[in-house]
């Protein structure tokens, strides 16, 4: 797997094209992006719809694969890889959050955060123990046995914080982490967020078409439209973190 | 994963839809019930046939005879007569015994005597056959509805009658021959315990005088008095007396049938035990051959030969053979017995298998509307780190656990479903004076086979929708709608 970049980048993408097949036509919906996000850097991916930025996100995710290019994430590149080791890239490497929260509806709070666990094979004791840090850390400890419907958008989307954090990834992917939730509430949640970017020092990449919460929060905005890059701004109106570029 | 968090999840996921995996499982449980009702009813009726035959004594019976011998029972012989007939003595008889998978070797008995119920006022005597039985007849299925008892000891000096037999002593009216009737409690009653007086000509070595001479010597003896009496020295070992003799039985056991038949001709309707037999030199029928054909050893007529399981008759057979005897035995016979259960039992498996892969659809289909339903569940699992395979084998699993559910339930359903259809077919036998039988018989072999059938069964119905499951897409399954 291909190596280059310095010891501080956490993700490169090299002339990633993502093209869909609808009816005989190809849609270009990642269209030759080139990008890099360092260590402990927090991005957002801003355009309007159809841009491309979910489906970039999702290749970075490793959901879904690249038809040409590259994407090394701390060090490996996602599209020479099989899809069991996407699996365990996903289950390592990866924490995402989602605009529909995608909790299990099933299980308690305290099974969704412990799911991801179960597929790194993490044994039952430990897990107790990461649960609760999880949990504590987004202020939920004491809703544990609730189910997602009893529980509000906000408090779903910092359980699904915890679900994210339970692997202890290296990189947090957050696809319009607050389109459901009301203004105070995704304040909340940004907060959140940006704390676990500054304590944990996760990479941080969020896509959004807010350029307003992108601004407040992210220390570069990256912006896409039909499928290309077409503009990067380092956030200078944001105080200065530890780790930039 | 790790098993107990694929068999936690797939647990919880068949809980969920509850009705809908209970319904399918159900399905699968009246299958299994179905496959389990239809070769257990194949085993009871193997087992009960070749229960009655081997009871009959034919499919695990070789009958030896000296070559060139005219006496006893004639069956056909292909082999030819070669050199020397070798006697069949006691040598070869504990030869035989010491053979492997040989359970026991016994002569064939069948001798003539006067017999006659002691103290009854119109005792009449019967002419009549007497033979014996070894120790193992006791399992003979003639003794399932013995009225009294079988011989306390080989040796003792008992009967076993025929209830034809009983009826004759009592002067009863003789019941339509063959029609096997039991003697009523009251008739057995005046029977049991009652003494027999048999009359017999012993064949004694070492006297030349004519057998008229001492048939007019004929009178009333002591039974003990056997060996002491008439001791005159050999004066020609080469020839024979025969020498009348009275013996008192005690009569212990009625059978209405004929127990360890096999290849026995005529009707026997008494029986003596078999040590007791040997020991009284009785003049067999048959043999008057002998007492003009002089030996130095007391030589058989024939030698039953019986073996321990039937599948050893043939080698059992072809030993004996070797040693120089003339056999008989019915092997073909059991071998075409066997075929034709293993066919009555492949097409009831079949029959019953119908039921299975009905259900087995079922299967397919609860879980492609599973997939379905749990689309975006799946999709989340796969964000989550869920490999292909991990999901593969969820959904696996989730088909084995109804499998299983399915199994347990349908064996125990196919079990009480055996139990009660036998229950009812006996009530029925026994309103028709049948004796009731096991005919429904469910070993844990079967119990356990179709257990893991079911779960194999449903495991492959699984293949599909777990195949299906692992390939969605997890960008297609999370696009919020």
């Amino acid at each position: 797997m291909a190596t280059n970049g310095t010891e501080f980048e956490s993700v490169r993408t090299v002339s990633v094209v993502r093209h869909y097949k609808l009816g005989r036509s190809l849609i270009p919906a990642v269209d030759g992006v080139s990008l890099a996000a360092g260590r402990g850097e927090f991005i957002a991916l801003l355009g309007a719809s159809g841009s491309g930025k979910s489906t970039l996100l999702n290749l970075i995710a490793g959901l879904d694969r690249p038809d040409s290019g590259a994407i090394v994430v701390e060090g490996s590149d996602l599209a020479t890889m099989t899809s069991e080791q996407l699996a365990q890239y996903r289950r390592h490497t990866v924490g995402m959050v989602f605009q529909s929260f995608n909790l299990v509806h099933t299980m308690t709070l305290y099974e969704n955060v412990e799911l991801p666990m179960r597929f790194a094979e993490v044994k039952r004791k430990e897990r107790r123990a990461r649960v609760t840090e999880a949990l504590e850390r987004v202020g939920l400890s004491d809703r544990m046995k609730h189910r997602p419907s009893e529980m509000s958008g906000g408090e779903q989307q910092r359980a699904a914080l915890a679900r994210a954090l339970a692997n202890r990834p290296k990189l947090l992917l957050a696809d319009e982490p607050t389109g459901n939730l009301d203004s105070k509430t995704g304040t909340e949640i940004m907060d959140l967020i940006r704390e676990l970017n500054r304590t944990l020092e996760m990479t941080v990449i969020m896509v959004t078409h807010e350029r307003s919460l992108a601004e407040r929060y992210a220390n570069r905005l990256v912006f896409l439209g039909d499928g290309k890059l077409v503009g990067e701004l380092e956030n200078t109106k944001l105080e200065k973190i530890g780790a930039g570029r | 994963m790790r098993a107990y968090d694929l068999i936690e999840l797939a647990g919880r996921n068949l809980r969920e839809a509850g009705l809908r995996n209970s319904l399918t499982t159900l399905g699968i449980g009246v299958g299994v019930a179905s496959l389990v009702a239809m070769l257990s009813l194949g085993i009871g009726l193997q087992k009960l046939a070749t229960r009655q035959l081997g009871r009959s004594g034919l499919f695990d019976t070789v009958v030896v005879t000296a070559r060139g011998e005219t006496r006893g029972p004639r069956f056909s012989q292909a082999s030819p007569v070669t050199g020397q007939a070798i006697p069949l003595d006691d040598t070869a008889r504990h030869k035989f015994e010491q053979m492997a998978n040989v359970a026991e070797v016994y002569p064939n008995f069948s001798a003539v005597g006067d017999l006659r119920l002691e103290g009854a006022q119109n005792a009449a005597s019967h002419f009549s056959v007497v033979g014996t039985l070894p120790q193992s007849a006791r399992a003979s299925e003639a003794f399932d509805d013995v009225q009294g008892s079988f011989f306390s000891a080989p040796d003792a000096p008992e009967a076993i009658i025929l209830s034809d037999f009983g009826r004759e002593l009592l002067d009863v009216p003789r019941e339509p021959r063959g029609s096997e009737t039991k003697l009523t409690t009251d008739q057995a009653d005046r029977l049991l315990g009652k003494t027999l007086v048999l009359k017999y000509h012993k064949r004694e070595v070492g006297e030349s005088a004519p057998l008229a001479g001492k048939t007019t010597k004929k009178g009333e003896r002591d039974p003990d008095d056997v060996e002491s009496a008439d001791n005159q020295q050999a004066e020609d070992a080469q020839s024979f007396n025969l020498v009348p003799k009275t013996l008192k039985l005690k009569i212990v056991g009625i059978v209405s049938s004929e127990p360890n038949r096999g290849f026995r001709q005529g009707r026997t309707p008494v029986f003596l035990p078999l040590t007791l037999a040997e020991s009284l030199d009785m003049v067999q029928a048959g043999e008057l051959w002998s007492t003009l054909r002089p030996s130095e050893t007391k030589t058989y007529i024939a030698l039953i030969v019986h073996v321990a399981k039937s599948k050893a008759v043939a080698q059992v057979e072809d030993e004996i053979r070797k040693q120089g005897f003339s056999t008989f035995s019915i092997l073909d016979a059991s071998k075409g017995i066997t075929r034709f259960f293993t066919f009555l039992d492949l097409f009831l498996g079949i029959f019953g298998s119908l039921a299975l892969a009905v259900a087995s659809l079922g299967i397919v289909n609860t879980l492609v509307m599973a997939i379905l339903e749990r689309r975006r569940e799946i999709g989340i699992m796969k964000a989550l780190g869920a490999s292909d395979g991990d999901v593969k084998r969820i959904f696996f699993v989730e088909a084995g656990c109804m499998g299983i559910l399915g199994g347990a339930l349908g064996a125990g359903l196919g079990w009480m479903i055996g139990r009660a259809i036998n229950f009812a077919t006996n009530i029925y036998l026994q309103r028709q004076d049948i004796r009731p039988e096991n005919f429904w018989v469910v070993p844990v072999w079967l119990v356990a086979a179709a257990l893991g059938f079911s779960v194999f069964v449903s495991m492959f119905a699984g293949l599909y929708p777990a195949s299906r499951a692992a390939k969605l897409d997890p960008v297609q399954a999370l696009r919020h709608d």
